[in-house]
C-alpha cells in the first residue's frame, strides 16, 4: 500500500498547535484533508440531530431541501478524493476514543470504502429531492429526516471504520435507523411487524457478527480491519478461526437480507417508498457485501468461505428471482428482486474468493474479476433499481395503488415515468444498451470460470435459470404495468405524468443506467480497479488487475447464454398462466415467514408462562429469591472454600458497659418481632439507633454519635408521624407455612451474613489505607481527619449523597404533594 | 469486642430480614431502618481495630483509630435517613390510594 | 398538630436559640473539631422540627418565611458548583484548597474552599429534612 498515512495520536498534538499559534495556517493541509474523512461520518449525525430546530424557523420551504445540501455537499467532497484513490492512494486518520482496548476512531479511505461512500451521498442526495415530492408537509417530516441522515452517517461510519467495534456500533446503528424508517408510518400495523421483523433479524447477525470481531481481536491482538489482513497468516490455523468466520458472515446474510434470513426485505416494504429505494435496495442491503468484501483479505483463502458464500448467494439469487415471479404487489416483487440481485452479487464474492485460495493459484487473476463484476454490478444495481423504486413510489403516489392486478396501459398516460421503468427494467434483465448487461455478462464470465475450474457445473446452471427468472419478472414489471388496458374504475385518482420535481431523480438515475454503459470503463479504471486492489492486497502488488470492460466480446458463451436468457424468459412470460400452478407447491404455511411468526410467538408464550411462574406480584416472594440466592450462592461458597475462620485474640477488649449496651440492643431486636403495637415497635428501633450512637461513642467516632442521635431522633419523630396515619397492625398468623420459611430464611441469612463478616475480619488481604489521611492537615488544612474524608479526600462520595439527598427529598414532596385525584387525569399542585 | 459486635449485627440482619419478608409494609420498612443500623455497625468492625487509638482529630493523640469506616458511615448514616423517610412516604401514600397497608392486597389492586 | 403545651413552648424559644447557636458553631468547628456540614445541617433541621412541633405550624411559616425546597436545591447546586472551581483553574473536579490569612481579632485564620462546600451540604440537608417533615406533618 503506497501512499498510505497513519496519523496516531495527531489530534491531541492538533490541538496544542492551534492553542500555541492561535491559527490553522500552521496545521498541515494534509491532515485537514483526512480529519474530512472522520467529519464526513459526523457531518451528517450532527446534522440529525439539528434538524428538529431547523423545521420551526422555515415552516414555508420543503424541510427536504436543507436535508438535501448535506449528502449533495457530501457527495462533492468525496468526488474530490477519486483522482487520490485512483493512483492507489489510500487514506486513513484515527482519533483516539478507547486507546486501552485498541479502540479507536479511524476512519480509512480505500477504493472499496470511496464506492460505497459515492453511493450512500450521491443516492441519498437524489431520494432527499425525491422525498420532498414524495412525502407532503403534513407528514411527521422531522421525524423522517432525523431518521434518515442518522442512517446516512451511521452507513458511512460503517464504510469507513477502520475499527472492528466502532464498525459494528454503525453497523447497529443502521439497523436501528432502519427500523425507525420501516416503522415511519407507525399507526400501520404492517409497519410495525415490518419493522419488528427487520431489527430482530438484522440485530441478531449483528451480535452474531459482533462475536465474531471479538474472536478475531482475541485471535490477532489488533481491532483494526487492516491489522487483522496483515497479520491473518499468523492465526489462520487458530480453531476460533472458522467459527469467527461463520459468526460474521452470519451478520452480512442476514444484514444483506440473504437466504434464508431474506424474509426481512419484503416486509420491510412498508417503509415510504424514498426509505425503500434508499435503505432496502441500494445502501444498507449491501452493507454485507461490503462486510463480505472488506473480510475477503482475511478468509477468502479457505474453502468454507467459498462454499458458504457463492451457495448462499446462489440460492438466493434463485429463490429471490423464482418468488418475485409470483408477487403482484410491485415493491414486493422489486423487494423479492433486490434479494435475488444481492444474491447475485454475494455469489460472486465467493468465486472471487478463490483467488486466495491455495488450490487455484494459476487462475487466482482469472477468479479476482469476479469481484471485480461484483463492484461492477453492485454500482449497477443501484442505479437502476434505485429508478425502479423511484416508479413504483410514483405510481403509488399518483394513482393509490401498486397492485399489478389493478394497473395497465400507463403507458402513454405517463411516457416519462414508462421510459425510465423500460430502462430499469431492462437494465435489471440483463438487455443492452443497459449497464446491466455489462455485469450480467461478466457474471456469466465468473460463473463460467468457476464451472471450468471443477467445482461445480451446478453453478452456472442455477445462476443460468435463475437469470431467466430475472428476465420474466423484469417483464412483467413493464408490460403488466404499462401496457394492456387502462382500468380506470379500479385506481383511487386517474393516471397522470408526476411531477418534474418527483421524475428529475429517477431521470438522473435512468440516465447513468445508460451512460455506465456507454463508458464503463471511466468508473471502471477510476474506482472499481482501486477497490479491486484493496480486497486483493497480495495480488495487486505484484499485477495489474484492472479490468477494461468491453461491450463486444463475440459470440462466446456468455452471450449465448444472455440469448437464451431472452429467448427462455419470453417463453416463459407468454405461458406464465399455464406453469403458475407451481407455486402451489410452496404452501404458504411452509414458508420462512410462518416459521418465523411461529418462533416469535412461541417465545412470547413461554417468556410469559415463564415470568408468570416466579413474578408473582408478592414482595416478600422476591426478597425470598434474593435471599434463597444469598444463601445458597454466597453461603455455599463459604463452606466449599472453608473460608470461615474465628479469630478473637487480636479483638479489642469488651468493657463490662459494653456486654451491657449489646445485649440491650440483642434484646430490643429481638422484641421487636414480638412487638404487639407499632409504638412499642418503634421505640424499640430507636434503642437500637441510639445503641449504635453509643458504641459510636465508645469507638471514640464523636462525628459519628452526633450524627447517629440527631438523625435517629429526627427518624423517630418521621416514623411516628407516618405511622399515626397507618393503621394499627394487625395480628398475625405466625403458624403458616410460610411464615416458617419466613423464619428459617431470616435465620439463614443471620447467620451467614455472621459467618462472612468474621471471615472478612480475620483475612485481611489488604492493608489499611487509613494511615494516608492522617496527612489530612498538610493535605486539606483541616485536623478533623474525618470531616477532611468527607469535604476533601472523598467530596465527590459527598457531592453525590447530597444529590442523592435531593432526590429523596424531591420524591417526598412530589409523593405527597402531587396527586392525581380519582377520576381527573390531570395531576394537580395542591 | 469485634466478635460480639458481629455476632449482634448477624442477629440485627435476621431481624430486618424477618420483618422486610412481612406481609405488613409498616414492617417492611422498619425492618430496613434496622438494617442499616446493623450495616453501620458492621463497617465500623472492618478498620484496622477498635479502640486501637483516639478520637481521629490531629492533635489528640500519637495514634488514632481508623477514620476512613467513620467516613464512609456518616455518609450512610444521612442516606438512609433520606431512603427511609421515602420508603414511609411511599407507604403512608399507598395507603390512602388503596386503603391498606397489607401487601398481599397490593397485588390485586389495579392501577386506573 | 395544635396542641396547646405551655412549658413545651416556653421552653423551645430558649432552646431553639441554643440548638441553633450549637449547629452554627458544629458546622464551623467541623475542620479541626468534631461536626461539619452534615451534622450542622441535621442540628439546624431539628431546632426547625421542634418548632414546628411546638408552635403552631403557621406561625413557624409566617415567622420563617423560608421555601425549604430551594434551600435543598441550592444547598446542592452550591456542593457541585464548587467542583467545578477547582476545574476552572485546571485542577482535577472538586479540587479544595485551603490558605491562611491574618485577620483582626481572629489572629491566623485558615480560609478554605471546604467551607463553601460544606456549606452546600449543610443547606441541603437543612432544606431536605424540612422539606420531608413538612410534609409528612402537613398532610393531613
Amino acid at each position: 500500500m503506497n501512499g498510505e498515512s497513519i496519523h496516531d495520536n495527531r489530534t491531541a498534538h492538533l490541538l496544542l498547535q492551534f492553542i500555541e499559534n492561535n491559527s490553522f495556517i500552521y496545521i498541515e493541509m494534509e491532515d485537514l484533508i483526512l480529519l474530512t474523512i472522520n467529519l464526513v461520518i459526523i457531518i451528517p449525525l450532527l446534522a440529525a440531530a439539528l434538524v428538529p430546530f431547523l423545521h420551526k424557523k422555515n415552516s414555508k420551504i420543503h424541510i427536504g431541501w436543507f436535508i438535501f445540501l448535506i449528502p449533495l455537499t457530501l457527495f462533492i467532497l468525496l468526488l474530490r478524493y477519486i483522482p487520490r484513490i485512483a493512483n492507489g492512494e489510500t487514506l486513513a486518520y484515527t482519533v483516539e476514543w478507547i486507546p486501552t482496548y485498541h479502540i479507536n476512531f479511524t476512519a480509512y479511505l480505500d477504493g472499496l470504502s470511496l464506492i460505497f461512500a459515492l453511493l450512500i451521498t450521491g443516492i441519498g442526495a437524489l431520494v432527499t429531492i425525491y422525498s420532498i415530492y414524495y412525502l407532503s408537509s403534513k407528514e411527521n417530516l422531522i421525524h423522517f429526516y432525523t431518521y434518515l441522515l442518522l442512517f446516512m452517517g451511521a452507513m458511512l461510519g460503517v464504510v469507513f471504520s477502520d475499527n472492528m467495534m466502532v464498525l459494528y456500533v454503525f453497523w447497529e446503528l443502521t439497523s436501528i435507523s432502519s427500523f425507525l424508517l420501516i416503522a415511519f408510518w407507525y399507526h400501520r400495523k404492517q409497519s410495525r411487524d415490518g419493522a419488528q421483523k427487520s431489527l430482530l433479524i438484522t440485530v441478531t447477525g449483528g451480535i452474531a457478527m459482533l462475536v465474531g470481531f471479538i474472536m478475531l481481536y482475541y485471535m490477532s491482538g489488533t481491532m483494526s480491519v487492516r491489522g487483522v489482513i496483515s497479520a491473518v497468516l499468523s492465526f489462520q490455523e487458530n480453531p476460533l478461526f472458522i467459527p469467527a468466520m461463520c459468526l460474521i458472515l452470519l451478520g452480512a446474510f442476514t444484514k444483506s437480507a440473504q437466504f434464508p434470513f431474506h424474509i426481512w426485505l419484503p416486509t420491510a416494504m412498508e417503509a415510504p417508498t424514498p426509505v425503500s429505494a434508499y435503505l432496502h435496495s441500494a445502501t444498507m442491503v449491501k452493507a454485507g457485501i461490503y462486510l463480505v468484501a472488506r473480510f475477503t483479505p482475511v478468509f477468502g483463502g479457505e474453502d468454507t468461505w467459498f462454499w458458504l458464500v457463492t451457495s448462499v448467494g446462489l440460492i438466493t439469487l434463485f429463490w429471490g428471482s423464482f418468488t418475485a415471479v409470483r408477487q403482484t404487489d410491485l415493491k414486493a416483487l422489486l423487494a423479492y428482486s433486490t434479494v435475488s440481485q444481492l444474491g447475485m452479487i454475494m455469489s460472486m464474492f465467493g468465486i472471487s474468493s478463490l483467488a486466495l485460495n491455495s488450490g487455484f493459484r494459476a487462475e487466482s487473476v482469472l477468479f479476482s474479476q469476479a469481484a471485480f463484476a461484483a463492484l461492477f454490478h453492485l454500482v449497477n444495481h443501484s442505479t437502476f433499481k434505485g429508478a425502479l423504486f423511484m416508479v413504483v413510489g410514483i405510481v403509488d403516489h399518483e394513482l393509490g395503488t401498486r397492485d399489478i392486478r389493478r394497473l395497465g396501459g400507463l403507458a402513454t398516460l405517463m411516457p416519462i415515468t414508462f421510459t425510465i421503468a423500460i430502462v430499469g427494467a431492462f437494465s435489471m434483465a440483463g438487455l443492452p444498451p443497459f449497464n446491466g448487461f455489462l455485469s450480467k455478462e461478466m457474471f456469466f464470465t465468473a460463473v463460467l470460470n468457476a464451472g471450468n475450474a471443477g467445482l461445480s457445473s451446478a453453478i452456472p446452471v442455477v445462476a443460468w435459470v435463475a437469470s431467466i427468472f430475472t428476465f420474466v419478472y423484469s417483464m412483467i414489471f413493464v408490460f403488466k404495468t404499462f401496457l394492456g388496458t387502462y382500468k380506470e374504475e379500479k385506481l383511487e385518482h386517474p393516471a397522470h405524468e408526476a411531477p418534474y420535481g418527483m421524475l428529475f431523480s429517477p431521470i438522473v438515475l435512468g440516465s447513468l443506467v445508460v451512460l455506465i454503459f456507454i463508458f464503463p470503463n471511466g468508473l471502471g479504471e477510476n474506482l472499481l480497479s482501486p477497490a479491486l486492489a484493496g480486497i486483493f492486497p497480495s495480488l495487486a502488488a505484484g499485477e495489474n488487475l484492472g479490468v477494461h470492460i468491453a461491450l463486444w466480446h463475440g459470440f462466446n458463451t456468455e452471450l449465448m447464454m444472455t440469448i437464451g436468457v431472452v429467448l427462455g424468459g419470453i417463453l416463459l412470460y407468454m405461458t406464465i398462466r399455464y406453469w403458475k400452478n407451481i407455486y402451489r407447491l410452496f404452501p404458504e404455511h411452509w414458508s420462512f415467514n410462518t416459521l418465523y411468526g411461529n418462533i416469535l410467538e412461541q417465545l412470547e408464550v413461554v417468556s410469559r408462562k415463564i415470568t408468570d411462574f416466579y413474578m408473582t406480584g408478592y414482595l416478600r416472594d422476591y426478597m425470598v429469591y434474593i435471599y434463597l440466592f444469598f444463601i445458597l450462592a454466597v453461603g455455599g461458597m463459604v463452606v466449599f472454600t472453608q473460608s470461615y475462620e474465628l479469630e478473637i485474640a487480636e479483638n479489642a477488649p469488651i468493657s463490662e458497659f459494653e456486654w451491657v449496651v449489646a445485649i440491650v440492643m440483642i434484646i430490643a431486636a429481638l422484641s421487636i418481632l414480638f412487638a404487639k403495637s407499632r409504638l412499642s415497635a418503634i421505640l424499640l428501633n430507636s434503642v437500637l439507633g441510639y445503641g449504635v450512637a453509643i458504641f459510636f461513642v465508645l469507638f471514640r467516632a464523636p462525628d459519628l454519635a452526633l450524627t447517629q442521635t440527631v438523625v435517629e431522633t429526627v427518624t423517630t419523630v418521621l416514623f411516628l408521624v407516618a405511622y399515626y396515619f397507618l393503621p394499627e397492625w394487625k395480628k398475625e398468623d405466625t403458624r403458616s407455612r410460610s411464615d416458617k420459611v419466613n423464619l428459617a430464611v431470616s435465620i439463614g441469612v443471620g447467620v451467614i451474613f455472621t459467618i462472612i463478616a468474621l471471615a472478612v475480619q480475620n483475612g485481611k488481604l489488604f492493608s489499611s489505607i487509613s494511615s494516608y489521611f492522617e496527612n489530612s492537615y498538610e493535605l486539606a488544612g483541616g485536623k478533623n481527619i474525618v470531616n477532611t474524608i468527607l469535604s476533601d479526600f472523598r467530596a465527590f462520595d459527598t457531592m453525590l449523597e447530597v444529590v442523592v439527598l435531593l432526590i429523596a427529598g424531591i420524591g417526598v414532596y412530589t409523593l405527597i404533594k402531587v396527586k392525581a385525584r380519582k377520576g381527573d387525569t390531570t395531576l394537580e399542585d395542591e | 469486642m469485634e466478635t460480639l459486635l458481629t455476632i449482634l449485627t448477624g442477629i440485627l440482619v435476621a431481624v430486618a430480614t424477618y420483618l422486610i419478608l412481612s406481609r405488613n409494609v409498616q414492617k417492611v420498612v422498619l425492618g430496613t431502618a434496622i438494617l442499616s443500623h446493623a450495616a453501620h455497625l458492621l463497617i465500623m468492625t472492618m478498620g484496622k481495630g477498635l479502640k486501637s487509638g483516639s478520637v481521629p482529630i490531629l492533635g489528640e493523640g500519637p495514634a488514632y483509630v481508623d477514620p476512613l469506616p467513620q467516613a464512609l458511615i456518616l455518609t450512610s448514616i444521612v442516606i438512609s435517613f433520606a431512603v427511609t423517610a421515602l420508603l414511609l412516604v411511599i407507604a403512608y401514600r399507598t395507603f390512602q390510594e388503596t386503603g391498606t397497608d397489607n401487601l398481599y392486597e397490593w397485588r390485586d389492586i389495579n392501577d386506573e | 398538630m395544635r396542641t396547646n403545651n405551655v412549658i413545651l413552648r416556653t421552653v423551645t424559644r430558649i432552646v431553639v436559640i441554643i440548638i441553633l447557636t450549637l449547629a452554627v458553631y458544629l458546622f464551623l468547628a467541623g475542620h479541626h473539631a468534631p461536626g461539619g456540614g452534615f451534622i450542622g445541617g441535621l442540628v439546624l433541621a431539628s431546632a426547625f422540627v421542634l418548632l414546628f412541633i411546638a408552635v403552631d405550624m403557621e406561625t413557624v411559616r409566617k415567622a420563617v418565611p423560608i421555601d425549604f425546597k430551594l434551600v435543598a436545591a441550592l444547598g446542592a447546586f452550591i456542593s457541585v458548583a464548587t467542583g467545578f472551581g477547582g476545574v476552572m483553574f485546571g485542577e482535577p473536579f472538586l479540587n479544595q484548597v485551603f490558605g491562611y490569612v491574618e485577620l483582626p481579632f481572629f489572629g491566623e485564620t485558615e480560609l478554605t474552599t471546604v467551607t463553601i462546600f460544606e456549606a452546600g451540604v449543610a443547606l441541603a440537608v437543612v432544606g431536605v429534612v424540612v422539606t420531608i417533615i413538612l410534609s409528612i406533618a402537613e398532610d393531613v
